[in-house]
């Protein structure tokens, strides 16, 4: 299973990447897409909008099911990405680069909590 | 729990697929891209591992008299031998216990198929009524965990299906080339040993339900992938079903479900001079309607256990809800009011927001072709 080692994941399986702008771009990772199986709708939040850590942010359904998606760390959405609405299985196709939402996050050392590849690994084991 | 498995089992798992917990089996939901499954059953042809059902033999004097009782539909419908008839099985407050296929053999062998998670249930339930009733039948649960002889079943589905399984087994060809819908033949002396050859099926498309020996099923399986039949797991299965507008138990109606507010009147024979269990219940008549919807709004999927308001304010329930493979829209089966009609507009509730839906009939496919839009 694909785990970029220059990301940062959720237990829920969301992935974190932290932008040059201090920015942190979010989507779902393989191993969620491949959980899901076919993506048919992606919901996605409003630019503005503040969460905290844990808030539901997006939804993304399959044929099978619909999953809520996390928002990682609190902050405010500055940036959705609408192609991925729009073609919601470019999940399944590139998990990695069908980002979903992009946060300004309210404390630039949140993402040092969400956990690194090694161990996001882990918890997709067993 | 150890989950139960098919004797396709290790096939599937060597075939890659994603194995779920489905009812206490382990089943395949798919192989790869459920989507691409549910094409080739629209467009080619598929087939599904589905050893899970439970075949049960009844066979007796009283075989007949005992079924015109047992089930909502009419046995005296089966006069030629081969032919076959869906069911649903009630309990006496009119619920549904179980739905079903009954073949004719002959007048001491009917066959029955039922689902896998209400087999032991059913099971149960027949032999308390051949007691009861001293009926005398012998009945015989052929699954192949609980026979010595038992039975495996495939499904090969969509409009190549039968022209595959010919293909596959040049011997069914002769037997089955003229046998209408809702028809089996038995086909002794196949590589696969004997075959039971129905033209049934849940998809919608044409085809083959095929019951084969425990211990032969793996070879024909392989044979007929060989033959370019593509195996398509329980993700599909539900699609395709859904799709074609037929019930899946458990979901769409269950115990407590009279079959007239599950879209099975159809199915059930009030005219006869004839009582069968849960006949009397019946007498209520129908309270709700069973519909399809397709979604209007983007929004999301319909999904079961959403709620549906009709414009009156009277509210009903979605039981099995997709994204449809073949019409690219969010379908359901929902259970709604009497005083919706064909053709209205109603309000689904997914999470917060409240969408539009059209209320069709059913089914919103069938032999390829879609037929509600």
């Amino acid at each position: 299973m694909n785990i970029p080692a220059d990301l940062k994941y959720t237990e829920s399986h969301e992935w974190v990447r932290q932008e040059a702008d201090g920015t942190l771009t979010v989507g779902i990772t393989e191993y969620a897409q491949d959980a899901l199986g076919d993506i048919v709708f992606v919901e996605l939040p409003t630019v503005g909008k503040t969460f905290t850590a844990g808030d539901d942010a997006a939804v993304v359904e399959s044929v099978k099911a619909a999953s809520d998606i996390y928002a990682p760390v609190s902050g405010t959405v500055t940036a959705v990405n609408q192609a991925t609405a729009d073609a919601p299985d470019s999940i399944n196709a590139n998990a990695y680069d069908a980002w979903l939402f992009k946060l300004q996050p309210a404390d630039a050392g949140a993402i040092d909590g969400l956990l690194d590849a090694a161990a996001y690994g882990k918890t997709t084991e067993g | 729990m150890t989950l139960k498995a098919t004797p396709l089992n290790s096939a599937h798992r060597a075939a890659g697929a994603k194995m779920v917990d489905f009812g206490g089996w382990d089943m395949p939901v798919n192989y790869g891209s459920q989507i691409e499954e549910h094409n080739a059953v629209r467009g080619d042809a598929g087939m599904f591992d589905v050893s899970h059902m439970c075949v049960v033999d009844l066979q007796g004097a009283n075989a007949r008299p005992f079924l015109r009782s047992l089930l909502a539909n009419n046995v005296d419908k089966l006069q030629a031998p081969g032919k076959a008839l869906y069911s649903c099985m009630l309990n006496p407050q009119g619920g549904v216990i179980d739905d079903l296929i009954v073949y004719f053999i002959d007048e001491t062998w009917f066959r029955l198929v039922v689902n896998a998670g209400t087999a032991e249930k059913d099971i149960a339930w027949i032999r308390e009524r051949n007691e009861t009733t001293g009926s005398g039948l012998a009945i015989t649960p052929r699954r192949a965990d609980l026979s010595d002889d038992g039975i495996a079943l495939v499904a090969v589905q969509g409009p190549n299906a039968r022209a595959k399984v010919w293909d596959t087994v040049p011997a069914v060809r002769a037997a089955s080339e003229n046998l209408k819908p809702f028809n089996v033949a038995f086909v002794k002396d196949t590589p696969f040993g004997e075959l039971m050859v129905a033209r049934t099926g849940y998809t919608g498309e044409d085809g083959f339900e095929i019951g084969v020996a425990a211990n032969q099923v793996e070879a024909l399986w392989n044979a007929l992938a060989a033959n370019g039949v593509k195996p398509a797991g329980l993700g599909a299965r539900d699609t395709l079903r859904l799709e074609a507008g037929m019930n899946l138990y458990g979901q769409d109606m269950d115990d407590t479900v009279s079959p007239l507010d599950a879209g099975l009147a159809w199915t059930v024979d009030l005219v006869a001079e004839r009582d069968f269990t849960g006949k009397s219940a019946l007498q209520r008549g129908q309270q709700q309607q069973f519909v399809g919807l397709i979604l209007r709004e983007k929004g999301g999927i319909l999904r079961a256990h959403q709620k549906v308001v009709a414009a009156s304010g009277n509210a009903g329930e979605i039981t099995s809800g997709t994204f449809s493979p073949s019409m690219q829209q969010a379908i359901a089966l929902a259970r709604v009011p009497m005083d919706v009609a064909v053709g209205d507009t109603v309000h689904v509730e997914i999470r917060d927001k409240k969408l539009a839906a059209t209320v069709v009939k059913l089914p919103f496919v069938r032999n390829g072709k879609i037929l509600a839009a």
